[in-house]
C-alpha cells in the first residue's frame, strides 16, 4: 500500500489533483464559518457587479450573494456525487458479482438487463425519475445512483470472472466454504482496485448530472446547487455574465480535481494496464 | 442463414428493449405519490374529475395491476404514447413535431465529434510527447469536465453576445418565412453551429483521448513497422495502415455514447432554445406534464437503439472482417 501511495504521490495529475480536491472538500466544510447567512438570503443590492457592494463574485437578480451560493454549492455537489456513487456502487458491485461468480443463467439475465440499462439515455430516465418522484436530497440521490451503475457491473463481472479463475479461490472453495463467503472473502478484495478507479470517476459524472438537473430546475429547492445557480442566472447572462460564469467554474474545478485524481489512482493501482 | 440468425436476434433485443423500458414507465407511474390517472394526468393544478375517469376507463385502472401492464404495453406497440392535457394534443403528436430538429442537432454533433477526435487525436498521437500533444491533452482534459449547459453559455456570452458573430438562440430568424430556400438553409446552419458544437465539444474531448491512445498503440504494431522498412512514406503508411485500426474503438466507443448524447441534447436545447425534443422535456419538466415526459423517454430509448445499430453498420464498413454477430 506505501509503494501504492508513493506512486499515486509522484504523478504531477495526482498532486495536482488532490490539491484542487483537497480545497474544494475545506470550502464545503467550512461554508457555514465562511458564510453564515443562508445563501438563499438577500445580502446587498440585485445585479452588483464582482466586487460591487462587499460581494467578491458580485450578487444575482435578487440580491444573493453568488459567493455564498458557491460555497454552500460545494456541499451538495459533494454530497450527492459521493452517496449517489456508492448507491451505484451497491447495485453495481453486487450486480456483477453475482453475474460473474454464478455464471450461466442468472449471468445471461444480468447482462441482458444491464445491457438495456445502457443503452437507455440516462439523464432522461434520471430527470423522468426526479420529476415524477419529486426533487428532494434522496430521490436525486436515488435517481443519479440508479442510471450510473452499469459501467460498475460491467466491470466488476469481468474482473470476478478472471478472479474465480485462479488457484487461491478454487483453493478456498475445496475447504468447503460458502459461495457467499468465497465471493466476499477471496474474489471481491482482489478485484476492487479497477472498480475503486472507475468509481472516483463516477463521483465526477454524478456531479455532472447534478448539476444539469438542477439547471433543468430538478433540484432540491432547499439547497443552493451551482446548477441552479447557473440556470437561474442564464436568462440574464446578457447583463450579467457573473451570475453563470462563477459557478460554472466551480464545476469544473471540482470534476477536473475528481478526475485527475481517478487517472493517477488507476497509474498508481493498475501499474501493468496504464503504462504503455 | 447466419446472416438472417443475426437481424433476428437483434430485433428480439430490440423489442425486449422496449418492453423493459415501457414497463419502466409503467413501474414509475405506479410509484409516484399520488394516484396513477392524475400522474398520468400530469399535475396541472386544474385537472377535472371527468378526464381522470376517461383516463381510468381508458387504462384499466381498477383492474388488476398485470393486466394495466397489459393494456399500457398494447398502447405502447400501438404507437399510442396517451395525451397530455396541458397541451390539448397527442403525446406521439407533440414529439413527432419536435423529432427533426433535434434529428439534426444529435447527428451533427455526433459526426462533428467523430471526426474531430479523430482528427486531433491522430495530431496529437502523432507527435506523442511533444508540445501540442500536451496542448491537445490538457484541453480535453478540461472540456471533459465542463458541463455541457455551462459551455453553451460560455460560447453563447463569447460568439454572441461579445463578438455578435453567430445568433444565440432559436431554430431561424424571426424574418425566416420571407427568406428563399437556400438563405433559409443558411440561416438554420447558422443557429445550428453553436449548440452543434457545444453538444459535440465534449465527446470530442473524449474521442481525441481514445484515439490518440488507439493510435499509439497502432503505431507500435509490427504491420506498421513493416510497411514502414519496406519504404512507404510517412502518410501512406497512416492512410493505409493506421488510421482504419485505430479509429475502430472510437467508433464503437461513440456508439456506446449515443444515449448520453441525446441526454446531453435535452440540456443543449435548453440553452439554445432549440425547438426539439430536449426543449419539450423541459417545458415538460417545468409544467409536470409526465405523459410528455414518459413519452420523450421512450422515443428516445429507441433512438438510441436504432443509432447504435447504424454504428454497428458503420464499424462493418470501417473493418470488413467483423460479421453479423
Amino acid at each position: 500500500m506505501n509503494k501504492t501511495l508513493r506512486t499515486f504521490l509522484r504523478r504531477p495529475a495526482g498532486i495536482v489533483g488532490l490539491t484542487l480536491l483537497g480545497l474544494v472538500c475545506l470550502v464545503a466544510v467550512l461554508a457555514p464559518l465562511l458564510y453564515p447567512a443562508s445563501p438563499w438570503d438577500i445580502a446587498g443590492m440585485p445585479f452588483a457587479r464582482p466586487g460591487e457592494d462587499g460581494m467578491v463574485f458580485g450578487s444575482d437578480t435578487l440580491g444573493r450573494d453568488i459567493a455564498a451560493g458557491v460555497v454552500h454549492g460545494a456541499r451538495v455537489s459533494l454530497i450527492i456525487g459521493v452517496t449517489s456513487t456508492i448507491a451505484a456502487l451497491a447495485i453495481g458491485v453486487t450486480l456483477g458479482a453475482v453475474a460473474g461468480f454464478a455464471g450461466g443463467m442468472t449471468d445471461r439475465v444480468i447482462v441482458r438487463i444491464t445491457e438495456i440499462f445502457q443503452t437507455i439515455p440516462n439523464f432522461v430516465l434520471a430527470i423522468l425519475l426526479v420529476a415524477i418522484l419529486t426533487p428532494t436530497l434522496s430521490t436525486i440521490i436515488f435517481s443519479i445512483g440508479l442510471v450510473s451503475w452499469p459501467p460498475l457491473a460491467r466491470l466488476t463481472r469481468s474482473q470476478v470472472q478472471s478472479v474465480a479463475q485462479r488457484e487461491f479461490v478454487q483453493a478456498a472453495r475445496c475447504q468447503g466454504q460458502s459461495a457467499a463467503s468465497v465471493l466476499v472473502r477471496h474474489v471481491l478484495p482482489n478485484a476492487i482496485s479497477p472498480i475503486i478507479v472507475t468509481g472516483s470517476l463516477t463521483v465526477a459524472a454524478a456531479i455532472l448530472i447534478e448539476a444539469a438537473l438542477s439547471f433543468m430546475g430538478l433540484g432540491d429547492p432547499n439547497h443552493m446547487s451551482w446548477g441552479y445557480m447557473i440556470g437561474a442566472g442564464r436568462t440574464v447572462i446578457r447583463q450579467a455574465w457573473w451570475m453563470s460564469v462563477f459557478p460554472g467554474l466551480a464545476i469544473l474545478l471540482t470534476v477536473v480535481a475528481i478526475n485527475l485524481v481517478g487517472e493517477a489512482l488507476n497509474d498508481a493501482l493498475n501499474p501493468r494496464i496504464s503504462r504503455s | 442463414m447466419r446472416l438472417l440468425r443475426g437481424i433476428v436476434t437483434k430485433l428480439a433485443g430490440i423489442v425486449l428493449a422496449i418492453l423493459v423500458i415501457a414497463t419502466i414507465n409503467f413501474t414509475l407511474v405506479h410509484s409516484a405519490p399520488g394516484d396513477p390517472a392524475s400522474v398520468m394526468a400530469g399535475q396541472s393544478g386544474a385537472t377535472d374529475e371527468k378526464f381522470l375517469e376517461e383516463l381510468r376507463a381508458e387504462y384499466g385502472l381498477d383492474k388488476p395491476f398485470m393486466v394495466q401492464l397489459g393494456t399500457y404495453l398494447k398502447k405502447v406497440v400501438t404507437l399510442d404514447l396517451g395525451y397530455s392535457y396541458r397541451q390539448r394534443r397527442p403525446v406521439n403528436e407533440l414529439i413527432l413535431d419536435r423529432l427533426g430538429p433535434t434529428l439534426l442537432l444529435t447527428l451533427s454533433a455526433f459526426f462533428l465529434s467523430l471526426i474531430g477526435g479523430v482528427v486531433f487525436g491522430t495530431l496529437a498521437g502523432l507527435r506523442h510527447g511533444k508540445w501540442s500533444d500536451l496542448a491537445i491533452s490538457l484541453v480535453a482534459l478540461l472540456l471533459y469536465a465542463t458541463p455541457v449547459f455551462w459551455l453553451g453559455l460560455m460560447l453563447v456570452l463569447i460568439f454572441s453576445i461579445q463578438l455578435e458573430w453567430l445568433p444565440a438562440f432559436g431554430y431561424v430568424d424571426m424574418r425566416a418565412s420571407s427568406f428563399g430556400r437556400l438563405e433559409y438553409a443558411w440561416d438554420v446552419l447558422r443557429h445550428l453551429f453553436l449548440p452543434a458544437i457545444t453538444l459535440g465539444a465534449i465527446y470530442m474531448a473524449v474521442y481525441t483521448r481514445l484515439m490518440r491512445a488507439s493510435l499509439i498503440e497502432v503505431a507500435a504494431e509490427d504491420h506498421v513497422k513493416t510497411a514502414r522498412a519496406k519504404g512507404l512514406g510517412e502518410g501512406a503508411i497512416l492512410r493505409g495502415h493506421m488510421l482504419r485500426n485505430a479509429a475502430l474503438p472510437v467508433v464503437t466507443f461513440a456508439g456506446l455514447q449515443v444515449g448520453a448524447l441525446v441526454g446531453g441534447a435535452v440540456v443543449v436545447e435548453t440553452v439554445f432554445s432549440w425547438p426539439g425534443l430536449g426543449r419539450l422535456t423541459f417545458d415538460a419538466v417545468t409544467a409536470r406534464d409526465y405523459p410528455v415526459l414518459l413519452g420523450i423517454f421512450l422515443v428516445m430509448s429507441v433512438l438510441v437503439i436504432v443509432a447504435n445499430i447504424l454504428t454497428d453498420l458503420l464499424q462493418r464498413l470501417i473493418d470488413p472482417r467483423i460479421a453479423v454477430r
